[in-house]
């Protein structure tokens, strides 16, 4: 599978370096070149990209037209969400899974038709069952 | 009309002022509460402090009520988000996005943002008749002075089948290579011939791009 993955923080390079290690044709974006060497591991067999994935020529750069899925794992909801959008309405992406901190955010482009995943719900339930309450 | 506006930047701030003095009733939401509080100052107690894209702020600025929405930050994805969460959550009917890439316009519009409003691309539309056509791309500064730069080869361009040797460069100018139309990078040599359409790697000096232009472009 041909997954791009936008934003190299924790999460962006832990699934960047999972799939990279199944064998999947990984390629991950982020501003900021640093995060890359930061938390990639010398073994990682991806391309990089440096660039702001809310802009269609970085996306395009990076092989978004014949990604098979897109993950957008920024620290901004917003920009998760527009390139989201712009991965799934423009270039027609099969898979797009979208990060969104803001539960209410969450919820509405939910029901707009992204696959979202909140950290903010996902969090709160693992404490309350770590909790047993 | 009751007018909502997100950012009380520059933008923001002269919208919310004109369109008070002409007798609307305009809210701004910013949120550095720095920057609300000077708003707060100037214009009266019409800023809300807040983030735009949260539809718990847009509830308290009275969203459902509002007859015009203007997200006018300066992150496209912000106002794009705003106008969403406005739209899907509050029923607004027209909502205005500014926004700074161009080629967001066509994004924006097929997102279900109908009005987009670029000052790039308004700039653009203003001096493009003034833009050389086929401008000398920087692609790197070097030191020394010098910079890589590409052109691209027009079929107007009397260097269209010459030699590279018979070009003549201004000085501390160098041709490296040549892109060729399907895209296959060269290494330029003396015996290399210019085609049209070819793009041209070359080094130098940031004084002499122009007369590295006239060189290779200039019409037969």
């Amino acid at each position: 599978m041909k997954v791009v993955i936008m934003g190299c923080g924790r999460v962006g390079s832990s699934l960047a370096t999972k799939l990279d290690e199944d064998n999947h044709d990984v390629t991950i974006l982020d501003l900021n070149t640093n995060q890359f060497q930061r938390f990639l591991p010398d073994t990682f067999g991806g391309r990089k990209i440096t660039g702001n994935g809310v802009d269609q020529d970085v996306l395009m750069r990076a092989g978004i037209e014949e990604a098979d899925a897109f993950v957008a794992l920024t620290q901004g909801d917003n920009r998760n969400i527009t390139a989201s959008q712009v991965a799934k309405h423009i270039f027609n992406v099969p898979k797009v899974v979208c990060r969104i901190k803001d539960p209410i955010r969450e919820e509405m482009y939910n029901e707009l038709g992204l696959r979202t995943m909140s950290p903010t719900r996902v969090g709160t339930e693992m404490a309350l069952k770590a909790l047993d309450v | 009309m009751y007018i909502v506006i997100v950012g009380g930047g520059k933008v923001g701030f002269y919208l919310a002022k004109e369109l008070v003095e002409a007798g609307h009733e305009a809210l701004v939401i910013e949120r550095d509460s720095g920057k609300a509080a000077e708003i707060a100052e100037e214009l009266g107690e019409i800023v809300l402090k807040g983030d735009g894209c949260e539809a718990a702020t847009l509830k308290d600025a009275g969203s459902e009520r509002a007859d015009l929405f203007l997200a006018v930050t300066g992150e496209d994805e912000d106002n794009l988000v705003a106008c969403q969460v406005a739209r899907h959550r509050f029923n607004v009917r027209r909502v205005v996005a500014r926004i700074n890439n161009p080629k967001n316009e066509a994004i924006f519009r097929k997102l279900g943002i109908d009005v987009t409003v670029s000052a790039t691309s308004v700039i653009l539309s203003q001096i493009e008749q003034e833009l050389p056509e086929h401008p000398v791309i920087p692609l790197l500064q070097l030191r020394h002075g010098l910079e890589i730069v590409e052109v691209k080869i027009p079929d107007t361009a009397s260097s269209v089948n010459m030699k590279l040797s018979d070009v003549k460069l201004p000085e501390r100018s160098l041709v490296w290579g040549i892109i060729d139309q399907d895209g296959n990078p060269q290494l330029a040599s003396p015996d290399t011939v210019i085609r049209a359409g070819e793009e041209i790697v070359a080094v130098t000096l940031e004084e002499n791009k122009e007369a590295l232009r006239a060189a290779l472009m200039q019409p037969r």
